[in-house]
């Protein structure tokens, strides 16, 4: 327990600590955002796991582009 | 597949790329270069290279906390965009990148709280362990991504698998020492270590030039130069290696990187030369208008030997009976016929034909290694754009020379030298702090845009890899990749410069 509590203190008094890194957190924060969130949700909604529920339709879908477009 | 949606979907993944590796290069080689700093300063117990170590450790940390996670913009990409790809390579794609992530989370994370965080909460010896780890970590993530982009390269370990459509691994580390990956990875974090020492000497340049912190950046310079010094020999030994492998195993990206319509035994290099544009492969022009030539230097880095023959794009593409080299429309016709196999077994399974499908899968193992070429429409498709692979190739190799007399001559004047005395060796380190990251980012794209049309080579073109999307959203979605990458290095380039203006008693 004592072992968690100074790894706790040790992470909490190094981003208290910090001086440039507060900056840095907000543009981690800000780009995690933008790549989970809105890409995700917004732009990139849509893929074959999304689409095709079992592994025989994916490869049914693969199969058919392969054949498809020669 | 539509090519404008095809173009789109490459162009974003280009974009994406090119940006994610204005991060990766500082990452691998500044941990190094910090962590033969630290172990300097645990040696001597010298409070200067402490303050050195703490110095280039925030850029550092700068330059990690931007660059991470941009890199997950591909793997989203690999799924939408790329959704064909992703299933046809199976696992083989899935466990590098899963081992590096795996890795750059636990290793990398974890140790570097312990080099950002434990300054005097840790001991010193396990503090500088963990800046060594961090640095191993980093470019071991290093190594499962280019393995992965090396077995893009060049397949090897693994079968197909007509029932699921996919690429199955028989032999892991037939993919792990695959020697187009070891060479690939060599050669990346060699550039890495390069742009690293670039940094370095370029920013302690800076610091002469102002007069400002003096032994602080003669320092930094001293170690900045020799790790570069020593990069550029390594560069230029996995170079050579590199270029090996492409002539063994992507001859036409070979011959694109020289402009090499014809074959020819003892072959030169062109060091420096303007390509004829109007050149093709079917007429007789001069492919340049104006070239100076390494002799035997081609025919010497591709095959080692002087006098060997290179294949020219003509000898590739129609083929050259003489010398052993079957014509792309050979190779297309048996692409076609694996194409008709896989049809043909899927139909007789479906049919329950057992016989059937047993001749279609020999039939399609038989032609399985030219499988992509079957999805080709003319042969002449085979060639990758030849002035961009051309150009950016002799980009690479002029710069990676300059790098090598720039680290010579700091190295030579800041320890023999006051260096001080010299500000236009010192105004050229500094200016080629962005000339590495061409150099870099130059290397890529030979590589890249030196493989097309192939996504996977010779089994999967790229044209057949994209995923039927709607266009806009792939181009809404590449500028807001493109704005999001722009503020990130924004970001980046001012949160550096002010620390860099700050300087070494800043603290992080």
């Amino acid at each position: 327990m004592n072992s968690i509590i100074s790894v706790y203190r040790f992470y909490l008094d190094g981003f208290k600590n910090m001086k440039i890194g507060k900056a840095l957190w907000k543009i981690i924060a800000f780009k995690l955002l933008v790549i989970f969130l809105f890409l995700n949700y917004f732009i990139h909604d849509r893929s074959i796991n999304t689409e095709y529920r079992t592994q025989q339709q994916k490869a049914d879908f693969v199969y058919n582009n392969l054949i498809g477009e020669r | 597949m539509e090519e404008h949606l095809v173009d789109w979907s490459r162009a974003q993944f280009a974009l994406t790329a090119i940006y994610h590796f204005l991060f990766v290069p500082l990452t691998l080689g500044l941990g190094f270069i910090v962590a033969i700093m630290e172990t300097i300063y645990v040696r001597t117990g010298s409070e200067e290279w402490k303050k050195i170590t703490k110095f280039w450790m925030t850029l550092f940390a700068i330059n990690f906390a931007i660059g991470v996670a941009t890199g997950l913009i591909m793997e989203f990409e690999f799924g939408t965009n790329w959704a064909n790809y992703s299933w046809f390579v199976g696992d083989i794609f899935g466990a590098p990148l899963a081992v590096e992530g795996i890795l750059a989370f636990f290793m990398e994370s974890t140790f570097f709280a312990v080099m950002f965080f434990g300054w005097n909460k840790v001991g010193k010896r396990f503090h500088l362990v963990s800046t060594w780890l961090v640095a191993v970590g980093s470019n071991l993530s290093a190594l499962w991504i280019l393995v992965a982009n090396g077995w893009m390269q060049y397949p090897v370990g693994m079968t197909f698998n007509p029932d699921t459509v996919r690429n199955e691994m028989t032999n892991f580390w037939e993919v792990l020492f695959s020697p187009v990956a070891i060479s690939k990875f060599l050669h990346t974090i060699g550039s890495g270590y390069m742009v690293s020492a670039l940094f370095v000497t370029g920013i302690s340049a800076w610091y002469l030039l102002r007069n400002r912190d003096v032994l602080f950046a003669k320092r930094s310079m001293i170690v900045g130069a020799t790790f570069g010094f020593v990069a550029s020999l390594f560069l230029t030994l996995s170079g050579d290696e590199s270029a090996h492998q492409v002539a063994l195993k992507q001859p036409v990206k070979l011959a694109a990187m020289e402009g090499l319509y014809e074959g020819r035994e003892s072959a030169g290099i062109v060091a420096v030369g303007i390509l004829n544009g109007d050149k093709n492969l079917t007429n007789d022009l001069e492919p340049y208008h104006f070239e100076i030539e390494i002799p035997y230097a081609l025919s010497l880095l591709g095959y080692h030997d002087a006098n060997a023959y290179v294949p020219g794009l003509r000898d590739l593409v129609y083929g050259n009976e003489e010398r052993g080299i079957i014509s792309t429309a050979e190779k297309m016709r048996r692409g076609r016929i694996a194409v008709n196999a896989l049809e043909a077994y899927k139909e007789a399974k479906k049919g329950g034909d057992i016989l059937k499908a047993a001749e279609a899968k020999k039939l399609l193992d038989e032609n399985m290694k030219y499988f992509g070429y079957g999805h080709i429409k003319a042969a002449e498709d085979v060639v990758p754009p030849i002035a961009l692979t051309f150009y950016t190739f002799h980009i690479m190799v002029t710069l990676g020379g300059w790098f090598l007399l720039l680290f010579a001559l700091l190295l030579f004047y800041v320890t023999k030298r006051d260096i001080s005395a010299y500000p236009l060796l010192l105004r050229s380190a500094l200016w080629s702090i962005p000339l590495g990251y061409i150099a870099a980012e130059a290397g890529w794209i030979v590589a890249e845009v030196g493989r097309q049309p192939w996504a996977i080579q010779d089994l999967m073109p790229v044209g057949i890899a994209a995923t039927k999307i709607a266009t806009t959203n792939v181009q809404i979605s590449f500028w807001l990749f493109a704005i999001l990458f722009t503020l990130l290095l924004i970001a980046e380039i001012r949160i550096m410069t002010k620390q860099i203006k700050i300087g070494p008693e800043g603290g992080h």
